[in-house]
């Protein structure tokens, strides 16, 4: 299993050229393995009993039918996890088994191998569980006073900001309460894992995940046992975006295997996906923000309720950048933001592209139109005038060291000329809101353009130890870089050779298993992170492999180092005397050095919210043009136009996929995406019913500009570039909406209805 | 409660994949085509995304027509000319025109939904060669993908058109 991924011949791709991606073949033939690919000898499936119930007390368990079904080798529920009996990214307060009580739908309750995942199944359901249902805690803003669903009560987390003066007012404010619904990360590689008993007495875990390190520790602790008796090996994924952060099944899968003595396979359905999974937390978000006359902003207040669910998660830190990124992208003398996360009995919250920035910034973006409008100002004006420059003071208080072009990407969205305006009667039937399926006249299509601006800190923060290891072998002239970052897509088994070939300037660069077994953590695949830290240490690494290269020649032909240089895969000589291949340079010798790579340390926020909590920051403009149906509030989005602040493109292709693939994700928050919720019940699991963009649901993505300004103190200069697309693509949308309706629309996703019965009871009214 | 006394009813059959014939022995009648070709004949290229019909990650050419492999059940695609990913690729470690100009395109990043593409957009080319960008976007809609956004695949489809185009001329 292991993957060993070597470029083609005569790909020379150093970094900033478009390198094709080294997996980019075999998966294309169908070849590559994601983790529901694994199979092994004598495997069993595996199969999860969840409940049906969003609150209930479990008064009888019955395995036994289970037991009872032809095939099935094992049955396993609360009492048979020998270790720790929860688990958590943040605090384990989550049970691999309910025990005495359910706390949302899909909560596990039992877990079956068998011989066919058929039976898997039949065995899971043939369980027999009395539930004693209660009613379930559903509502986020009821939930900080009821009666606590869990021991550790239903206040997940809780941060104020407090900056400048807080009594300050300016001449003129605007208010709104806004809410963004529950987002599912939809990735199309279900949950997936093979676990494989070893002689040892531990567990190799084949599968699908953002960070191998976390998972082996959480999953040892619930063995019981020791590190590195549980390895952990990354299997081909199929998207992640933050859904993998957090274990679905990893535990559950381990002790199925440990139990048989058999390698166990599991793979989740659709439906057990949706429900087996983190979403992105939906927010409830009061504003009010106050400006002179001349458009400066004054003062922005923020109440903010984010509905965690049922268990942690990475609630806190979701909310911390809610919290932090409150205010938006501008200079914000004073502030006050007052945000807290919540446990109910919906499904539990935590990661997704954007964490946390994604929210505020529909909120935020929404008030700016509003202000602008009440200052009767141009809304682009008004955000120029705001902007935050290097050097400005954020509401955290943390002085913005960093490179900051947020004006320079708001003018070049700006200043993009806009799509032509088909006029609605020679546009195909097709390119018409609702598609082939629609109805309504062609007179009654508005077009609508709208505008926001994002930001998100890159990496982790507020004092995290946040590292990365990686692994340079030069063996033969060949390099081979090893490292336990997870690649999701994202493309950084590219970049990592992209790196390698850059200081050995030789095309041949494998990549190594990404796998606890043989390095230390990478650190998870999510902030936006691992092109700077995973990359930092692989350039490290390829450093102190090259130094020492150059060294052993020098000793060796009795030169001073300082005349020697590696270059262009030789080394060579300033008087030209030396040449040597790496082959020659290396004269038989290996050298391996393994690097760790850490951006420099942050600070918790205080009480009051205050503190030098994040690394770095980027930033970026959309701009989306619709079209409304005004009788059936069905929109097309025509175009997204948007530009990012990258510091430095090391894949320009890569990168474009990045923001391409962020801005349909925000695209689908602001128009389709929701996981509809009744008293804690998911209605809609499935991908008939929770609509994912498709090709004609995507608009095409122009990018205006991709604003190189190299960022201090990052390597190669490059920031992270996942999540800037996902995090102002909705407020734009939503402000195109506006735009062709004149609704206040303070919701997102903006469903047909919000649209058409908005604008009837307006005609009622006006008749 | 199941009943949990019922033994399945277990079946074998022939299924013709990629031109060759494959005995199917022991299966249960309930198992999908999707299902046995990746468990049973170990055809892995289609995937499992959804297995409703939703995502065209296991799509398949089942008598030249582009179907979803997990809704249609396998017993029932007995004497019927099925055509995988696998079918579609050429043997060695190369690509086809159109997996070449996925790849070189940036069409594939988790690379989840690639081989269903793969065969929607052969299918594509062979059916509308000059296909437009609406009808392309059109005939990829049963083909999520949750990465990409789309563009850099419509730009894979129409660099295959090109490269189609330009080796009919060389004929
Ligand atoms: S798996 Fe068949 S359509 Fe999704
Ligand atoms: S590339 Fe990941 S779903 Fe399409």
């Amino acid at each position: 299993m292991t993957t060993v991924l070597t470029t083609g011949p005569g790909l020379r791709g150093g970094l900033g050229e478009s390198v094709r991606r080294p997996d980019g073949g075999p998966k294309a033939r169908g070849e590559f393995a994601f983790s529901s690919d694994l199979e092994a000898e004598d495997m069993l499936w595996a199969h999860l009993l969840r409940s049906p119930h969003p609150s209930a007390a479990i008064s009888s368990l019955d395995l036994s039918p289970a037991f009872a079904v032809p095939g099935v080798a094992a049955v396993l529920a609360a009492g048979d996890v020998p270790g720790r009996q929860s688990f958590g990214l943040d605090y384990p307060d989550q049970p691999v088994f309910a025990g005495k009580v359910v706390r949302h739908v899909g909560e596990p309750i039992a877990a079956v191998a068998a011989d066919h995942p058929i039976t898997a199944r039949r065995a899971a359901e043939a369980i027999a569980v009395t539930y004693e249902v209660t009613e379930p805690l559903t509502d986020p803003e009821a939930a900080m006073e009821a009666p606590p669903i869990h021991e550790r009560g239903n206040v997940l987390f809780h941060q104020d900001i407090v900056h400048g003066d807080p009594g300050a007012t300016g001449e003129v404010s605007v208010e709104g309460s806004y809410a963004t619904a529950m987002q599912d990360q939809a990735f199309l590689g279900p949950e997936s894992a093979l676990a494989v008993p070893a002689g040892d007495g531990g567990v190799d875990l084949y599968l699908a995940t953002q960070w191998l390190h976390v998972d082996r520790d959480q999953i040892a602790a619930c063995l019981g046992l020791p590190l590195d008796l549980v390895r952990l090996h990354l299997s081909g994924v199929g998207g992640a975006f933050g859904a993998r952060e957090d274990m679905s099944m990893q535990v559950q899968l381990c002790l199925l295997a440990m139990r048989t003595g058999r390698p166990v396979k599991i793979v989740f359905s659709r439906e057990e996906s949706f429900l087996g999974h983190v979403h992105r937390h939906p927010a409830r978000m009061w504003y009010r923000h106050s400006a002179d006359a001349d458009g400066n902003l004054v003062k922005v207040e923020a109440k903010l309720i984010l509905d965690g669910g049922a268990y942690l998660s990475s609630s806190p830190a979701v909310l911390q950048n809610a919290a932090c990124f409150a205010a938006g992208p501008y200079r914000v003398p004073n502030a006050v933001v007052d945000a807290t996360a919540v446990r109910t009995n919906n499904p539990p919250c935590g990661a997704m592209r954007g964490f946390g920035a994604v929210q505020v910034c529909f909120a935020y973006e929404t008030q700016m139109d509003k202000l602008a409008a009440a200052l009767r100002m141009d809304p682009v004006e008004l955000r120029l005038r705001n902007a935050l420059r290097t050097g400005d003071t954020m509401i955290t208080g943390q002085v913005l060291s960093g490179a900051a072009p947020v004006a320079e990407v708001i003018r070049a969205v700006a200043a993009a000329p806009l799509p032509a305006e088909p006029g609605p009667s020679d546009a195909p039937e097709i390119a018409l809101p609702g598609g082939a399926g629609r109805t309504a006249e062609r007179d009654r299509v508005r077009r609508g353009i709208g505008f926001a601006v994002g930001f998100k800190n890159l990496m982790y923060s507020a004092g995290f130890d946040d590292f990365t290891t990686a692994r340079c072998r030069l063996e033969e002239g060949r390099v081979t870089i090893t490292s336990a970052a997870v690649e999701v897509g994202q493309g950084l088994v590219t970049l990592m050779q992209q790196i390698a070939r850059h200081i050995f300037g030789v095309a041949d660069v494998s990549l190594g298993e990404a796998t606890t077994a043989g390095i230390g953590s990478a650190g998870s695949t999510s902030a936006s992170r691992q092109t700077w830290m995973t990359g930092g240490a692989v350039e490290a690494a390829c450093r102190a492999v090259a130094e020492r290269l150059v060294s052993s020649v020098a000793q060796r032909l009795e030169r001073p180092l300082a005349s020697l240089r590696l270059d262009g895969g030789r080394v060579c000589s300033d008087d030209g005397a030396v040449d040597l291949s790496l082959v020659g340079a290396a004269s038989g010798q290996v050298f391996e050095e393994t690097a760790v790579y850490r951006h420099p340390p942050t600070e918790e926020l205080d009480e009051k919210g205050q503190g030098n909590a994040h690394v770095s920051f980027a930033f970026g403009a959309h701009r989306a043009v619709v079209d409304v149906d005004l009788d059936l509030g069905l929109v097309r989005v025509v175009d997204v136009t948007t530009a990012q602040d990258v510091g430095r493109a090391l894949n320009p292709l890569q990168l474009i996929g990045q923001i391409e693939g962020g801005t349909a994700q925000g695209v689908g928050l602001a128009v389709m995406e929701e996981i509809v919720l009744d008293r804690g019940t998911v209605r809609n699991p499935s991908f008939t019913d929770y609509i994912i963009p498709t090709a004609l649901d995507s608009p095409p993505v122009t990018i205006a500009g991709l604003i190189e300004e190299p960022e201090p103190g990052a390597p190669h200069g490059a920031k992270g570039a996942g999540e800037p697309p996902a995090i102002s693509s909705t407020a734009a949308v939503a402000a195109a909406i506006r735009d062709a309706t004149g609704l206040e629309l303070a919701r997102v996703p903006i469903r047909p209805q919000d649209i058409a019965l908005a604008l009837a009871a307006f005609e009622e009214d006006r008749q | 409660m199941t009943n949990t006394t019922s033994v399945p009813e277990l079946l074998s059959y022939t299924l013709n994949v990629n031109g060759r014939d494959h005995q199917v022995s022991d299966a249960e009648l309930g198992e999908n085509l999707l299902f046995v070709l990746r468990e049973r004949l170990g055809l892995r290229g289609s995937k499992n995304a959804c297995e409703q019909g939703e995502c065209g990650s296991c799509s398949v050419l089942v008598d030249g027509r582009l179907e979803c492999s997990c809704t249609m059940l396998a017993a029932a695609a007995t004497g019927r000319q099925i055509v995988t990913v696998e079918g579609l690729t050429p043997s060695g470690d190369g690509l086809s025109e159109v997996q070449e100009a996925f790849v070189a395109e940036g069409a594939v990043q988790c690379g989840f939904c690639t081989p269903g593409l793969i065969v929607s957009v052969s299918d594509l080319l062979d059916r509308l060669p000059l296909a437009t960008e609406l009808e392309i976007r059109e005939a990829i809609s049963g083909n999520l993908c949750r990465c990409t956004g789309y563009g850099r695949i419509i730009a894979a489809v129409q660099a295959a058109q090109h490269a189609r185009s330009a080796r009919e001329a060389l004929r």
